[in-house]
């Protein structure tokens, strides 16, 4: 392991800045290719927002022109045991989501028949089969719209799932290696590293979170990214009767709750307002005010949640952009630079896809998977945010 | 009914009525509702993952080991909850008519 | 200007001082406090329609107990206290206090910290079997509810309150079958020199011993415990008794224990600081001799900084409380707190003739069988664990916890984290400390889902 400036940098055809779901599935799928890769993590493999996040493995209420990088990255979660040797408790029991009100249930309406086109097979269950099939339900729940085929998974075990067979693959997974200063020394990319010496590699893929901001910035390419924590908790384990992963769909932030049973028994639960966060010290906590206000909203969705205990609570570190929608693709401006960050809270899902993605764009040059909306440059205008 | 426990004084209080699993007990003024129970029976609660019975550990509100449903479908920590007249629990799982439909 | 708010959680020997400290000086300090009076759990107190008298619940305790309950109804009117409540949440420099579903929001100028103790366990193969309880709740039982946790008890750990409890069953009529100490009888001789520092308390432990052995009680010390067994519920226990033999005791229940482990969730949900405690192998609160955390106006006392015993926590909280009184700026006795200081730093000297004479038992730990149930709330083995680190390489307990659910239920690793942390260090072959300790995490006991806030 080279360390100090003297020995020459290691080099590889991709080096991956940022462990979490994104590098690591991109580093797994680059390495399929042929390609070597290094992938570089400050921390673990998965800290993040990738291990703190709901679990969510939905396509339903995606941006319909981001239905098919969901489509995508659906396909590879059914072949987890297949390609990582475990399936990191993938439950495809579904998604659904609920409407209290008239007016939003006619969304949701429109959406499922615009979903279709897209390959996405919503169900739209109202009045007395809504009753039957889901009596756990809340009475202000006017219609759900299910969709069947997706689910939710434990994310604590993915990203790790990913970076353990990428390594067992031949991918050098660097943890606890911070970056220090990258270069573009000719066509390579130079990465300094805190105590692993220096790396160098035609391709550089930026997957750092909240922190690509930084990165970004340093190539000419600033964007307006917003770190926020997501406010999560967990009850004690009951009789699992919940099968499919349940949200609110209102426009209200405060309603928007979500919650899913894992198989073991507990409900895991997230929404409404996010929370601050320290992105020096790399740490969040939950605002209990948060959590108060979640469980009346849980209620409405599923009361029976009433009669339980909360056990835990806890946040992380994710990463907004003001459009709501994340980066991917290549760098506007330097060559052989690669983004795939800013997903808003709405990743999970996506990050098989978009390792899968990514490595194809690197590999060969071009994706047949749209991710035009995503490009970086759409903020080349307004740059970064105050 | 077996029970687990063994009284070893204050035996002179007023009777509290309450019911396990349907049954009516007589427990004692200034039981915990744990007492009750493990005065009439050998377990509290079945655990979650299979591994067999539970009847509580630390007895101080730290283990949470002691919860238990009530008929009403309530949780309740036994350990630390004094019995009322009419309390009644549960030492199985909860029904589907129970949890998570509402009353 | 307002006199400074100063909370006060826990009802124990120390915040019962604190509080009586605190309103010497003209405050008026809230008290929170989980039980539904005061004493903590040494000098808990049986229900009030209970008759039994003070001698024949605290024994040798019985005038300090008294004592003490007498001083916290002495405070009554002159502090906000706020019983059968659970401090669960510390955030943005305020308070968060549930009772009865309703959850408070306290704001405070200085946080006390007397969340006290609990037993430290280590996992034995059975230990979850209906009968099998720690040591303390063997005595609560017997303290506070009249109860024996069986009609045929053996007494299995270390420490003195092994003794003790053991003592407190055979003089209230209950047939005790043995006392197995894992620590060897020549390390408890050898380490006399450091307990006669406090001559009081090592004759009380001597008597308990001697009333055993009159009672005829068997007492095994260097035990290797083997399994608890049973069915439905415990029906006896094998060990391995201090020559190397194996032996079977029947009975219909345990009470286990290996001395105590502080409560330090709250310290941690205060962001302080933790430091490893390597006498006791554990991980404690960061604190100077006053019981000031490394969080200005956060303030540690009783056995939730560091288990000292119920006397010592009478000393710990009112230092504390000076500390307190004199940190925002009100006049706080210096002379008192010197002596305050001499009287702890005597019992710091008995605490590490305790530890010497009774030994965690980490090689216990470590030795545990893969099929041994570690984390009682998951269903979590040793195995398991072990799984976390050969196959997904977890360096410490945090992340073993990620992947396999170790600390994860409703306890939050009160009673599995001592010794999930000695089986980690030994699947990486690395010492204690390497691996960390599982960080709290808010609530710190379960709240109801349906917690309501307080109307203004």
């Amino acid at each position: 392991m080279a360390s100090g400036g003297q020995s020459a940098p290691a080099a590889a055809d991709v080096i991956v800045v940022g462990g979490g779901l994104m590098g690591a599935s991109a580093a797994f799928f680059l390495r399929q290719r042929g390609r070597s890769v290094i992938l570089l993590e400050r921390g673990l493999v998965g800290q993040q927002a990738s291990g703190v996040n709901f679990g969510n493995v939905r396509r339903q209420g995606r941006y319909l022109f981001q239905l098919p990088l969901a489509n995508r990255a659906r396909e590879i979660w059914g072949r987890l045991p297949e390609l990582l040797g475990e399936d990191c408790e993938f439950n495809p029991a579904g998604h659904m989501r609920v409407f209290f009100k008239p007016e939003l249930a006619a969304a949701g309406e429109a959406y499922a028949r615009d979903a279709l086109a897209y390959g996405l097979e919503l169900e739209l269950i109202s009045g007395n089969a809504l009753r039957a099939r889901y009596p756990y339900l809340g009475p202000e729940v006017l219609l759900a719209s299910l969709g069947p085929n997706d689910g939710h998974a434990n994310p604590r075990l993915v990203a790790p799932a990913f970076g353990r067979a990428a390594a067992r693959d031949g991918v050098r997974v660097e943890e606890n290696t911070e970056v220090l200063a990258i270069e573009k020394v000719g066509t390579d990319f130079h990465v300094e590293t805190r105590d692993r010496g220096a790396f160098r590699a035609p391709n550089l893929l930026v997957t750092a979170g909240a922190w690509s901001g930084a990165l970004a910035a340093r190539f000419g390419e600033p964007v307006p990214l917003v770190a926020r924590g997501p406010q999560m908790g967990v009850t004690e384990p009951v009789p699992y009767r919940i099968g499919p992963s349940l949200g609110v769909s209102t426009p209200v932030e405060k309603e928007t709750v979500y919650l899913r049973q894992v198989t073991r028994g507990n409900i895991v639960f997230g929404g409404g307002t996010r929370g601050e966060v320290d992105l020096e010290a790399i740490r969040a906590y939950v605002n209990p005010a948060n959590t108060l206000n979640q469980m009346p909203e849980l209620q409405r969705l599923v009361p029976g949640v009433g009669a339980l205990r909360l056990i835990r609570t806890w946040s992380g570190i994710e990463s907004y952009l003001p459009d709501d929608l994340p980066i991917i693709g290549a760098s506007g401006k330097a060559p052989g630079l690669f983004y795939a960050f800013g997903f808003c809270g709405a990743g999970f899902q996506l990050g098989p896809g978009v390792g899968d993605v990514m490595a194809e764009l690197i590999d060969t040059g071009a994706t047949v998977t749209p991710i035009e909306p995503f490009d970086i440059r759409r903020f080349a205008a307004t740059g970064a945010a105050a | 009914m077996p029970g687990r426990f063994v009284r070893i004084g204050e035996l002179d209080r007023p009777p509290v009525e309450i019911e396990i699993d349907g049954i009516r007990c007589a427990a004692k003024a200034g039981d915990t509702l744990l007492v009750a129970v493990l005065t009439h029976a050998a377990k509290l609660r079945e655990s979650e993952f299979g591994d067999g019975s539970r009847a509580g550990f630390c007895l101080m509100g730290a283990c949470q080991d002691c919860w238990m449903w009530t008929a009403a479908g309530e949780r309740i920590r036994a350990c630390t909850s004094f019995v009322s007249a009419g309390m009644s629990v549960l030492t199985n799982p909860p029904s589907e008519a129970l949890w998570p439909i509402p009353e | 200007m307002a006199d400074p708010r100063i909370i006060i959680i826990g009802a124990g020997p120390a915040g019962v001082r604190a509080a009586q400290t605190l309103v010497a000086a003209g405050l008026r300090p809230t008290v929170i406090d989980e039980s539904p009076a005061s004493g903590g759990q040494i000098y808990r107190r049986q229900p009030a329609m209970f008759r039994r008298s003070y001698e024949t619940l605290y024994g040798f305790e019985a005038r300090r107990a008294k004592a003490l309950h007498d001083a916290f109804e002495a405070l009554a009117d002159r502090i906000d206290y706020r019983p059968d409540t659970l401090a669960w949440n510390i955030y943005g420099g305020a308070l968060h206090a549930v009772r009865d579903g309703v959850t408070a929001e306290l704001a405070y100028d200085a946080l006390i910290l007397a969340t006290g103790a609990t037993d430290r366990l280590l996992p034995i193969k059975g230990w979850t079997l209906p009968g099998c309880y720690s040591l303390g709740a063997a005595q609560i039982a017997v303290k506070a509810q009249a109860c024996a946790i069986g009609g045929k008890v053996i007494f299995l750990g270390t420490g003195p309150l092994l003794y003790l409890v053991a003592y407190q069953y055979a003089k209230a009529g209950v047939e005790v079958a043995a006392v197995l100490d894992t620590s060897p009888t020549s390390r408890q001789v050898l380490a006399l020199r450091h307990m006669a520092s406090r001559p009081d308390v090592l004759a009380k432990g001597l008597y308990y011993r001697a009333q055993l052995t009159v009672r005829r009680i068997p007492v095994h010390g260097g035990v290797t415990p083997l399994e608890i067994e049973g069915g439905d519920g415990v029906t006896a226990v094998r060990f391995r008794d201090g020559g190397g033999v194996e032996r079977r005791i029947a009975c219909d229940a345990v009470g286990m224990g290996f001395h105590l482990r502080s409560e330090t969730q709250l310290a941690d949900l205060a962001h302080c600081e933790f430091v490893f405690d390597e006498a006791l192998q554990q991980w404690a609160p960061e604190a100077d001799p006053d019981g000031r955390t490394s969080i200005a106006g956060v303030y540690v006392a009783g056995d939730g900084a560091r288990v000292l015993g119920a006397d010592a926590a009478e000393i710990s909280g009112r230092l504390a409380a000076l500390a307190a009184l004199g940190d925002l700026g009100l006049p706080a006795a210096a002379d008192q707190m010197a002596g305050l200081r001499r009287q702890q730093q005597a019992m710091e000297t008995f605490r590490r003739g305790l530890a010497e004479a009774f030994p965690w038992p980490g090689q216990l730990a470590r030795d545990v069988g893969d099929d041994v149930l570690v984390c009682r709330c998951e269903a979590i083995t040793a195995g398991d664990l072990r799984r976390a680190c050969s196959d997904k390489g977890a360096p410490e307990l945090n992340r073993a916890k990620a992947f396999v659910r170790v600390g994860m239920g409703r306890c939050q690793g009160r009673f599995c984290g001592s010794a999930a942390a000695e089986i980690l260090a030994e699947a990486r072959r690395e010492e204690l400390p390497a691996v960390g300790r599982l960080r709290g995490q808010a609530p710190v006991k379960p709240i109801p889902m349906a917690t309501q806030r307080e109307r203004a």
